[in-house]
């Protein structure tokens, strides 16, 4: 299967792990990347702070790119990997349908630099949502050589990935289950925790970090107090935070975790008997090699531990339909 | 005798929102005072007003209170109110809206979140330049204005770490056709009357 592929400018440093592992485990899946000629950043949640149009345009340059460059023959389907450039891709895709001005003035700024794009001719999708719906679960299990038995893995979503501007999404965005089914596959156990879908504070690092470290902090308290071995991610920025500013969260709140965050994509190499080295492993703050050497050969029996109250999506109140 | 009020009368700050948030319209309208979007932010409790709060504020009409507040600087943009909220406002969008609002009148000096446009327009700087962000650049001239102390220790500790592990680099990179990019952003300004 060919796709196109915008990795953005995370995957081409501090996310170096998760962009090696996701070529690592492409290939058994016999997935093909094309990575778009010449893209640019596609201004994460800062551009749309500063100025709307222009933030639009910044996108808008990207899909015209994949458009134009047929990345992928007919089915023009372009790959984020970042929950944060995926919804600005897709977001923009979707309000310039939606939008006729919007796409208009987008058009005529693209058109200054030759430019065109027309809404809807890109589909873009998230890295997660073609490995779990174009390749499948059972395809995957298929490809697990050493299982990680024993091994518990709280999947975390953060926020983006299913909450793309109340459109439909691949995954329900109150209680997603994707990343955990994915998790069960690998033969990892996973941890059904509570926080799994909430922010982690995004640039709020930066701005505020106090309010920052204690949605970190709450992130992590809650994965520990499942018993989480490590947290796996997917996205470049949820795992910075939650990775790099743990011994920050340590030192401000007196608190002692020790959590590893990977990408799913290590974890899914790791499972396919790929070497570490191609995985970027090791290049986590806090190390998870104590974490993975828990893994056994063989499923242990299953101890009683604590579970999550159950908790369907609450529906929510609706006006009435007017007769 | 039709006549249309919205072009009839001066726009007021609620007709500016609406008009200044792309993507169809927000709905702003419909919003019942539920407080579904406050309960749900992750910022809420360090917000000076949850976007419910914001919403009654716009409708009646508080401009510079409105614009003044660090509400919109301490949303993070996770779209858990717009998901939950009943009348499919587009909560977010409309933070965004006013956080541009906020800068063009000046007023975010005024609130707790000051320097977080600072951030924003550090990050800019590097799109506009390079077409990709920075986060070396970014991290230490965020720093370098706003903590001085803070950039030694940033320096110091995480960002040595991820030097070390080959997670930052030390110069940005810049995309090929960086001319074209400077053009239809430079149009899009014009466009949006921002230049
Ligand atoms: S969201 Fe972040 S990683 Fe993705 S393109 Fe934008 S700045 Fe780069
Ligand atoms: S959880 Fe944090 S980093 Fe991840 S998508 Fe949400 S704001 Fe971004
Ligand atoms: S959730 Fe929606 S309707 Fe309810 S207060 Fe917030 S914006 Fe208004
Ligand atoms: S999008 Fe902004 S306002 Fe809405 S819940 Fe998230 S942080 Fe709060």
């Amino acid at each position: 299967m060919k796709y196109g592929y915008y990795p953005g400018c995370s995957l081409e440093r501090n996310a170096i792990a998760y962009q090696q592992s996701t070529m690592a485990i492409a290939k058994p899946l016999g997935i093909e990347f094309i990575e778009v000629e010449d893209w640019n950043c596609c201004g994460a949640t800062e551009y749309f702070a500063i100025d709307a149009l222009a933030a639009y345009a910044l996108v808008g340059r990207n899909l015209a790119l994949a458009s134009q460059q047929k990345l992928n023959g007919d089915r023009n389907q372009l790959v984020a990997p970042c929950s944060a450039c995926f919804l600005n891709l897709y977001k923009t895709d979707h309000y310039m349908a939606e939008d006729n001005k919007l796409n208009a003035n987008v058009n005529e700024a693209l058109a200054a630099g030759g430019l065109h794009y027309d809404p809807g001719t890109v589909k873009v999708r998230h890295l997660l949502d073609i490995i779990v719906n174009d390749i499948g679960y059972e395809a995957i299990a298929e490809r697990v050589t050493k299982p990680l038995f024993n091994l518990r893995v709280a999947p975390y979503y953060g926020c983006m990935i299913v909450r793309p501007a109340s459109i439909e999404s691949f995954d329900n965005p109150e209680y997603p289950t994707s990343l955990d089914k994915l998790t069960h596959s690998l033969g990892a156990e996973v941890v059904d925790f509570p926080l799994k879908a909430h922010c982690c504070g995004g640039h709020m690092t930066q701005i505020s970090e106090n309010t920052a470290l204690e949605l970190i902090r709450r992130l992590l308290k809650n994965a520990a107090d499942y018993d989480a071995d490590m947290i796996v991610t997917l996205c470049p920025m949820c795992q910075l935070n939650l990775d790099a500013y743990q011994e920050n969260v340590n030192k401000h709140f007196g608190t002692n975790f020790h959590i590893p965050v990977l990408y799913f994509t290590q974890l899914m190499g790791l499972a396919f008997g790929l070497s570490a080295n191609n995985l970027g492993l090791g290049k986590e703050f806090i190390n998870a090699k104590p974490a993975l050497d828990k893994i056994s050969s063989e499923p242990l029996k299953k101890q009683r531990r604590k579970k999550r109250p159950p908790k369907e999506t609450l529906p929510m109140p609706t006006m009435p339909e007017e007769s | 005798m039709e006549t249309n009020l919205q072009t009839s009368r001066t726009p007021t700050f609620y007709d500016e929102v609406i008009r200044d948030t792309p993507g169809g319209d927000p709905n702003l309208e419909m919003c019942i005072q539920c407080g579904t979007c406050g309960g749900s932010c992750p910022s809420g409790a360090d917000m000076d007003h949850t976007p419910r709060n914001l919403f009654a504020m716009i409708n009646a009409g508080m401009k510079e209170d409105v614009l003044r507040s660090n509400s919109p600087w301490y949303c993070v943009s996770c779209y858990y109110c717009m998901v939950r909220c009943p009348q499919e406002i587009h909560i977010t969008d409309i933070m965004y809206t006013l956080k541009r609002m906020a800068i063009k009148e000046g007023l975010y000096r005024e609130s707790s979140a000051s320097e977080a446009p600072g951030f924003s327009e550090t990050f800019i700087h590097y799109v506009e330049n390079y077409g990709r962000s920075f986060e070396l650049g970014l991290a230490t001239w965020h720093h370098l204005r706003y903590h001085p102390i803070n950039a030694i220790r940033m320096a110091s500790t995480m960002g040595l770490e991820l030097l070390r592990k080959g997670r930052m680099d030390l110069t940005p990179t810049r995309i090929k056709n960086m001319p074209q990019l400077k053009k239809i952003l430079k149009k899009a300004k014009a466009i949006g009357g921002t230049t």
